[in-house]
């Protein structure tokens, strides 16, 4: 039996990128014969982003209000806990993450009994490659990981990851509402999943911005760490 | 009876008919407002009882009595935002909540109207 993916794409104003994104996508999966949908979460953009996501061949979200990424993605994985998916990929809706990528994520699920596959920059170190505080901060994450969870996730920020219907029950209850990346990997390894990285290149955004800016990376160091922190405690200690 | 007696309880039972107002109106919830009758009836008590503060404040070893009443006040203050806080944060996810669950009913009522459309 062929199994079902979704794709859920979070989208904030990417009115620009998003129809590149979701029709890479769609020919990526016909291509290569999975069985993909694409799930657009509209995270209540002001721009004509729902406009352009009605026109294309998707699962349009449309979110009434703004929840931010977190929230956003939770809302596909929902959707595809829901419909019965056995897997969802979630893939930026900035064109960051290119389609022809997704086969490479896919099969070390298929092939290698992982629960979790996370698409990594840094193991083959191809492609974009981000800026440098942002590696700074991304190689403090794999400390903290190794250092909390004993596994190295060489690339924890990177939204570029798939995981399982087992997967898909734990976050459609829990998952974090700011720079969940990070914060999800400790979730998936203390509830015992398995978890994968595999080498993917990934490309400078095509439109819009970042989600975090240039002055709240500082907050984005803080919260995330007390966020890890007290996930690891709380998962921790109350069994 | 003291003027600023009068001036204390005439305030006091003023805010205490402005909150039972508030509950009968609907504006203000009576878990939310239990704190708030709480306070005023100190205020209405020691404003009867003037040497009350003295006595309370010597029984706890703070020399001035005043210390006391801002010490009270201050900590009674971050415990309410506290709990405000907490509101705050259940108040967000359940707000959260909903909106994906609409978003997901939307998108299946519109796939079950197009349905409906074609047959």
């Amino acid at each position: 039996m062929t199994k079902r993916i979704a794709a859920i794409v979070p989208a904030f104003n990417e009115e620009e990128a998003i129809a590149s994104v979701v029709n890479d996508i769609n020919a990526m999966g016909k291509a290569e014969g999975l069985a993909i949908d694409v799930v657009v979460v509209n995270d209540c953009s002001k721009d004509n982003t729902s406009k352009v996501i009605a026109g294309l061949q998707c699962i349009a979200l449309n979110l009434p209000i703004n929840l931010g990424i977190g929230g956003a993605v939770q809302t596909g994985f929902k959707y595809a806990l829901k419909n019965g998916y056995d897997y969802a990929i979630q893939v930026d809706g900035d064109g960051q993450h290119p389609a022809s990528e997704i086969p490479k994520i896919v099969n070390a699920a298929f092939n290698g009994g992982y629960d979790v596959v996370i698409g990594s920059r840094f193991i083959s170190n191809e492609g974009f490659q981000s800026s440098t505080i942002r590696r700074v901060g991304i190689n403090y994450f794999k400390w903290l990981n190794r250092l909390l969870l004993g596994i190295v996730v060489h690339d924890s920020t990177s939204g570029f990851r798939l995981v399982n219907k087992d997967v898909l029950k734990v976050v459609s209850d829990y998952y974090p509402d700011e720079y969940p990346e990070p914060e999800a990997i400790v979730v998936y390894s203390l509830k015992k999943f398995k978890v994968g990285e595999v080498a993917v290149s990934m490309k400078e955004r095509q439109g819009g911005v970042s989600s975090i800016g240039r002055f709240a990376s500082v907050y984005y160091m803080f919260k995330v760490t007390l966020a890890i922190v007290f996930t690891f405690t709380r998962m921790k200690f109350r069994k | 009876m003291v003027k600023i007696q009068i001036i204390a309880i005439t305030i006091s039972l003023l805010f205490l008919l402005y909150i039972v107002r508030l509950i009968i109106k609907g504006k203000l919830r009576e878990e939310y407002s239990i704190v708030w009758i709480v306070c005023t009836l100190v205020l209405i008590v020691f404003s009867f009882w003037r040497d009350g503060l003295e006595i309370i404040a010597q029984l706890v070893g703070v020399y001035e009595a005043p210390n006391l009443v801002f010490t009270g006040a201050i900590f009674a203050t971050f415990v309410y935002l506290l709990h405000l806080s907490i509101v705050v944060s259940k108040l967000h996810s359940q707000n959260k909540q909903l909106a994906q669950e609409m978003a997901i009913f939307k998108e299946e009522m519109l796939k079950w109207k197009n349905e409906q459309k074609n047959n």
